[in-house]
């Protein structure tokens, strides 16, 4: 089932395209990559899915219904790349003040903040102000603000900006918790390899257009151009190169292109009858970096202002 | 609403809770009086004595000049321009034979000013003087025309101004008036500009904190707007009430010491064996009270509490908006605050002379246009307003006010979310014309 499904929105701005027409859907309880350069029009995209911005034309479909931004906004959990807090408000507070501003009641709030503070080993804060943590600290506060009313549908806007390996992987830990309990989560950052590790759906957007759409796995079978990594014991002084094209030589290994038309087994055979010493015979599928430079280069990536 | 009321209740205690409330609070009256009083003592005590070497050259003001508290005047021969100073006098008059063109004139010198006043006390004995020359001249007997100085001619009347409407009459009282006006303009002067700039600031905060978006993607801009607008207003009304209450103890205090024995013991003292300090004092003070009470209290209270109110809702929403167009740098709030504070400021000098005359064509119109009508409207009330002026000048402020924080709430909706971009204002108005 999808919670979300977005078709053909379109958000326009006085000299930009922000969103041209994007659809895509979410399927519960997935973990979703929103990938794209910046300025390719991801905000502006989020900012319609929380209801800060109604489109200009498209539809929102949320949990089966048409979105409806006064009530859907309590099932959304929102961390925005912009994000702070007060920073005079004692934490404690704080903390409060947001989950009720959620719709959670004082009782239900309280018991939460002291769920999540004891599992973030957050007790001894309560009555500290934000201006008294470090970046990572107020980083972690603002995840548990971000979860604390359980909605179904988590949004990160670059979760892991400014947090240590060891912070980030608590985090990332609670990302994967959270999924398996059946929260959807929508990732939207340009750290691709945190997106290798943790999406298993990719939208890659630029200048306000999808430009791929489809499982991590998938896009990088669509993407891969058939490079093969061969490994030597001893690198064979003459090979015959009809069914491949050498792309360049490392120390006792090949890199090889293998032409349209013929299969990686019969390569491997026509070296094993030459008696070449292979030691190992890989597929290079291209990284989701790889692919986002390609993709992002072949549409212009810097966004031009532009008459609308 | 309930979340309005959250945020409310949040504006509301972490201000009232923070230091600079309270002190803020308890000082300001305090300082007030503190400023009042030092100024009394010092129209009182402050003037230094000056004595004054005269040079007579006709001899005709030598018994005309008469000394008073602050000038004694002297008429030694040996002093000069050149050496008045050594002979510790403060300043020199010089009153040649001949005085009546620029070349020929009555010079008063002095190594430093002496001040406005000691300079028309001066100028008052010399006018005396000649006044009673040409009287003297004219033949008339000095024992006469002495006994005509020294009349007191405010004790010989008593003058009532009244104000008649239909068959009720009133006592009129211009100075109270004035002063009740005068007074009230500028609290709310100063009170637009206090709660207009936390509201500016606290908005500029959220922006500036990066906490808005995170509110927003759980509320409303306007429900935020709003509540923080709330919030202060909250803040505003309990700091008021603190000084209200203030002043109503202090001043109960005052008579408590002040009893009506005490004063008529002042009174009997005062007629016997004339006027202490301490006796003066308590007098005034009875006065003050007395002629307090002779105002119309039961209007200027609601009124001036309708104003505050009314008044800062119309700007405040417009401070808001110009801070959630600031980026980081708090200059561009100074010029942005520019079309919002040049009325207030404007409002307050038509309100200086609007609490003297307060029946001008330009007061009039500024108390109904509801930019100055806050100011201005307050100034004119204690001398009493046409029931239709005040009823305009009300329902015109509240619609200024709706009108206000619509157009604010559209440029604030947008402008709260737009980070490092510097806002002008033909983007502005384009915002106040989009739909959503």
């Amino acid at each position: 089932m999808n919670i979300l499904e977005l078709s053909n929105l379109k958000k326009y701005y006085a000299t930009q395209k922000a969103v041209d027409d994007i659809s895509f859907t979410i399927e519960q309880g997935s973990i979703f990559g929103l990938l794209g350069p910046n300025g390719a029009g991801k905000t502006t995209l989020l900012r319609m899915i929380t209801g800060i911005f109604y489109p200009d034309s498209g539809n929102i479909t949320f949990q089966g219904k048409k979105f409806d931004a006064a009530n859907d906004i309590y099932k959304i959990g929102y961390m925005p790349e912009e994000r702070g807090l007060y920073k005079k408000m004692r934490i404690g507070e704080q903390a409060l003040y947001l989950a009720q501003l959620k719709g959670l009641s004082r009782q239900d709030a309280m018991k939460k903040i002291k769920e999540w503070f004891v599992k973030f080993e957050m007790q001894s804060w309560w009555n500290k102000k934000v201006e008294d943590l470090s970046k990572g600290m107020s980083q972690k506060l603002q995840f548990v603000t971000t979860v604390l009313h359980e909605p179904p549908l988590l949004i990160l806007d670059e979760p892991f900006s400014g947090l240590d390996p060891v912070n980030s992987n608590l985090i990332k830990d609670e990302i994967f918790n959270l999924a398996k309990k059946g929260t959807t989560i929508i990732f939207s950052t340009h750290r691709m390899e945190q997106v290798e590790e943790i999406c298993d759906h990719i939208v890659l957007v630029n200048k306000g257009k999808k430009i791929l759409d489809g499982s991590v796995k998938q896009i990088k079978q669509d993407c891969k151009e058939n490079l093969f990594r061969i490994g030597f014991e001893q690198m064979p002084a003459t090979f015959d190169s009809t069914e491949f094209e050498v792309m360049y030589e490392e120390s006792n290994s090949l890199v090889v292109k293998i032409k349209d038309g013929y299969k990686p087994g019969s390569v491997l055979y026509n070296f094993l009858k030459q008696n070449a010493s292979i030691i190992s015979f890989n597929e290079i599928l291209p990284s989701l970096n790889d692919i986002f430079i390609k993709k992002v280069n072949d549409t212009e990536a810097t966004r031009q202002f532009q008459k609308v | 609403m309930s979340k309005v009321w959250l945020i409310i209740k949040r504006e509301y205690l972490t201000r009232v809770r923070n230091k600079t409330f309270i002190l803020s609070t308890i000082l300001l009256p305090l300082f007030f009086i503190g400023f009042i009083a030092a100024s009394t003592y010092l129209s009182i005590k402050g003037e230094s004595k000056h004595i004054i070497a005269v040079n007579d050259q006709n001899g005709i003001f030598k018994n005309s000049f008469k000394n008073d508290k602050s000038i004694k005047y002297e008429f030694p021969a040996d002093v000069t321009a050149n050496n008045f100073k050594e002979k510790n006098y403060s300043a020199f008059l010089n009153i040649p034979l001949k005085f009546d063109s620029p070349q020929d004139s009555i010079t008063l010198i002095s190594d430093k000013a002496l001040g406005f006043s000691t300079e028309d006390k001066v100028r008052d004995q010399i006018n005396l003087a000649i006044k009673n020359r040409a009287f003297l001249e004219k033949n008339i007997d000095k024992k006469i025309l002495d006994s005509i100085n020294d009349l007191d001619a405010e004790k010989l009347y008593n003058f009532r101004p009244v104000i008649k409407k239909g068959n009720t009459t009133q006592q009129a009282n211009s100075g109270l008036a004035y002063g009740i006006g005068f007074g009230s303009g500028i609290l709310i002067y100063i009170t637009l500009f206090i709660y207009g700039a936390a509201v500016m600031r606290g908005v500029m905060e959220e922006k500036m904190n990066r906490i808005a978006e995170v509110i927003i993607s759980s509320v409303k801009p306007f429900q935020l707007m709003a509540g923080k607008i709330i919030g202060i207003a909250a803040v505003g009304l309990t700091q008021l009430l603190i000084w209200f209450v203030l002043i109503v103890a202090l001043s109960s205090v005052l008579s408590g010491f002040l009893s009506a024995d005490t004063l008529q013991h002042a009174q009997n003292a005062n007629s016997a064996m004339g006027s202490s300090a301490n006796n003066t004092a308590a007098l005034g003070f009875l006065s003050a009270k007395n002629t307090l009470a002779q105002a119309n209290w039961a209007l200027i209270i609601p009124c001036f509490l309708f104003y505050f109110i009314g008044g800062y809702l119309f700007y405040a929403a417009l401070f808001a908006a110009v801070g959630s167009v600031v980026n980081e740098d708090p200059q561009e709030a100074q010029s942005l605050m520019l079309p919002i504070t040049m009325p207030i400021i404007l409002s307050f000098v038509i309100m200086t002379t609007a609490a003297a005359k307060p029946d001008t064509p330009i007061a009039v119109w500024a108390s109904i246009i509801p930019f100055s009508s806050p100011i201005v409207m307050m100034a004119r009330i204690p001398s009493g307003v046409p029931f239709w002026q005040l009823a305009l000048s009300m329902v015109s402020l509240v619609a200024g006010f709706i009108l206000t924080t619509m157009l604010a709430a559209k440029i604030y909706r947008t402008g709260i979310l737009l980070y490092g971009k510097k806002v002008t204002f033909k983007e502005m108005s384009k915002w106040l014309f989009r739909k959503s």
